[in-house]
């Protein structure tokens, strides 16, 4: 299999890659910094990914590189079967309530060009008879709470844009597959208490690589998060303004 | 770096303070995200990596592949980091050496912010003050050495028993030529004529015409989840355990293919096995006595029956060479591995001990060490003030410093 992943020289991309890499599948890897993007890429050849693995400069935060990048993995790999999405950028619900420039970049790498790299991805996989594209969304964007009113919006944006991709280009051969993280124990989130069913990267990771050979539409990881999210769901609004979740 | 860091840790199993840091205020830098192989060569074993990589990591990705690391310590739950910084050895320390021989160059952040490579020709004042220096040089980046080729999964294993402590030295020395791996648990309650009796385990790797054709299977994990009673170990227990270990082996030797897992990590088939101990937990005592101290290791073992420390498990084992580590541990000698449960008067009891091992010309092993005082190190170790001149030359202002380093060295907390 011939995978494209964005954002996979860390946390959960990185654990993913390895997973594909110790099966010895492709992977070619987009991402801001060459020389990280390197360090990964010789991470993952030296666990098993089938061939050399080669990367391009892919920037969330400037559009204009996507399609240069993904017209590179496609020259790289022949043909893309796979096309995984991690990359995002986070910050603290205090942090962007006092800058709205920071809330201005989170909102608009999470959602506005999250969305427009999905496009160009959809379309390379498209134009070759189909292919799974998957996004690492949230748990996040599951219901509006207290620690991640901002965050969780963009979140919740890019998993309702995911299901109508879903239902909309499902019968050509897309195949949409939108990952809901819970607390992870990554660098992202290092020196942060966990909660109860923290997970290891590499318990998400086994779970998208199931979700993405079975074309699942959704995938809560680490599992127990659904349980924990489907109680959340259905928490009254009264009970939710009280509580610190 | 935000200037509070002053000390890395990687998987924190280092038995005594080394990865703690000196005092509240400062930050230790968690190594672990930093796992990954920059490079590695199929046609020789020669790896660069990270140095948060574990050796969990590297044999479940290397073995399958015939590669196994060159020295290991008893758990495969270390960074390769911390490997070098305690300059660790495992079963064949009398054939391989230490991790330190092997490693040919490292990356590391120094105390001013530079991040300098280091080896036996580039900064090698920095390279030898980090081989078992305890984190106390700098912060490792990236580790390179070779790799050993192995010819099958399976070690073969020869286990003797032996009658007393004398015996024991000299089969270790007998069998250090013929046999790559050698070490033996010792009954530390024996007496009489049986005084330090215990079982030798010889090993190497199966060739690949002898060796077993199925895979070693992957043996399940349990975990420890609870702290036993602090009752629970106790001299009569404890006796019982040492007995059934001794009397386990019926014959006067027995031979058999077992699994690298087995051989090399037996304790980590049960997580967080340490709980065992309670609360309060256990200190682990090592020390080695130069080739010099004839009888050392009978009387250091009287000193432990005298103090009544209860010690729980005790491990020896032939060291065949010294150490590259400007401080690192080894020398050539007898060393024995102690586990001893933490009551009230465990700091005097490690006082004492040093006090033995002073007499005796050895010296401790730091990545064991919670108790020992500065006075005692300095004495036992005549090499630290070349370490600390290097410490001085590396780093001035003594950011990097941990727990330990208050201890032993004096540095302000």
């Amino acid at each position: 299999m011939n995978v494209v992943l964005l954002g996979g020289t860390r946390g959960m991309g990185r654990a993913v890659g390895r997973a594909y890499a110790e099966r010895g599948d492709a992977l070619f890897l987009l991402g801001r910094d060459a020389a990280d993007l390197q360090r990964s890429a010789s991470d993952f050849a030296a666990r098993g990914a089938k061939g050399s693995v080669s990367h391009a400069r892919c920037d969330l935060e400037r559009p204009d590189t996507f399609e240069p990048a993904l017209a590179a993995a496609t020259a790289a790999l022949g043909r893309i079967d796979v096309v995984i999405v991690t990359a995002a950028l986070f910050a603290t619900q205090d942090d962007l309530e006092a800058d709205p420039e920071l809330a201005e970049r989170v909102l608009r790498a999470n959602f506005t060009n999250t969305v427009l790299f999905s496009e160009a991805a959809r379309k390379h996989l498209l134009a070759s008879g189909g292919g799974t594209l998957c996004v690492f969304s949230s748990v996040a964007g599951e219901r509006g709470r207290k620690p991640v009113v901002i965050y969780g919006a963009a979140k919740a944006g890019l998993s309702s844009y995911l299901e109508g991709l879903d239902h909309k280009f499902r019968s050509q051969g897309l195949r949409v597959v939108t990952v809901k993280p819970g607390f992870v124990k990554t660098e992202m989130t290092e020196g942060l208490k966990p909660p109860p069913f923290a997970g290891e990267p590499e318990d998400v990771a086994r779970a998208v690589v199931r979700a993405i050979d079975r074309g699942s539409p959704v995938v809560y990881a680490p599992l127990p998060w659904a349980l924990v999210m489907g109680v959340i769901r259905n928490l009254p609004r009264a009970v939710m303004r009280r509580v610190k979740f | 770096m935000p200037a509070e860091v002053s000390l890395a840790r990687g998987l924190g199993r280092s038995y005594g303070d080394a990865s703690l840091p000196s005092s509240s205020g400062r930050l230790t830098l968690n190594t672990r995200h930093a796992d990954r192989i920059l490079a590695f060569d199929e046609s020789n074993g020669r790896i660069r990596a990270e140095a948060g990589l574990s050796l969990d990591v590297l044999n479940r990705l290397l073995m399958p592949r015939g590669f196994f690391p060159p020295v290991t310590p008893g758990t495969k739950f270390v960074t390769l980091g911390g490997m070098v910084a305690a300059d660790v050895h495992g079963k064949n320390q009398h054939a391989n050496g230490n991790i330190g021989h092997h490693v040919t160059s490292m990356k590391m952040l120094v105390a001013d912010g530079r991040v300098v490579d280091c080896s036996r020709t580039e900064n090698s004042d920095l390279f030898h003050g980090t081989l078992g220096g305890m984190g106390l040089t700098g912060i490792v980046l990236e580790v390179e050495f070779a790799m050993s080729r192995i010819e099958s999964p399976w070690i073969w294993q020869e286990t003797r028993r032996i009658r007393d402590v004398d015996e024991f030295e000299a089969s270790l020395v007998e069998a250090a030529p013929q046999w790559p791996f050698t070490m033996g648990w010792l009954d530390c309650f024996s007496t009489g004529k049986s005084f330090g009796r215990g079982l030798m385990m010889s090993g190497r790797w199966a060739s690949a015409d002898e060796a077993p054709k199925k895979t070693p299977p992957e043996k399940r994990k349990s975990r420890l989840s609870f702290d036993f009673p602090e009752s629970a170990l106790n001299s009569l227990t404890i006796r019982a355990f040492n007995e059934t270990l001794y009397r386990s082996q019926l014959r006067k030797s027995s031979s058999g293919f077992v699994t690298p897992e087995k051989y090399w990590y037996p304790l980590d088939s049960v997580h967080e096995w340490y709980r065992m101990y309670g609360k309060r937990g256990f200190t682990q005592y090592q020390f080695v006595l130069p080739r010099t101290a004839n009888g050392g290791t009978r009387r250091m073992l009287a000193a432990l029956h005298e103090l009544d420390a209860n010690p729980f498990l005790c491990v020896i084992k032939d060291f065949g060479q010294g150490t590259e580590g400007t401080i690192g541990f080894p020398m050539p000698g007898i060393t024995l591995a102690i586990d001893i449960p933490v009551r009230n008067d465990t700091q005097s009891v490690v006082d004492r001990l040093n006090e033995k091992v002073l007499e005796e010309g050895g010296r401790i092993y730091l990545a064991k060490d919670s108790f020992t005082r500065e006075e005692h190190y300095r004495a036992m170790d005549p090499r630290v003030p070349s370490f600390e001149a290097i410490r001085r030359r590396w780093d001035p202002n003594k950011r990097f410093r941990s727990s330990l380093s208050v201890r032993i060295f004096g540095d302000d907390p």
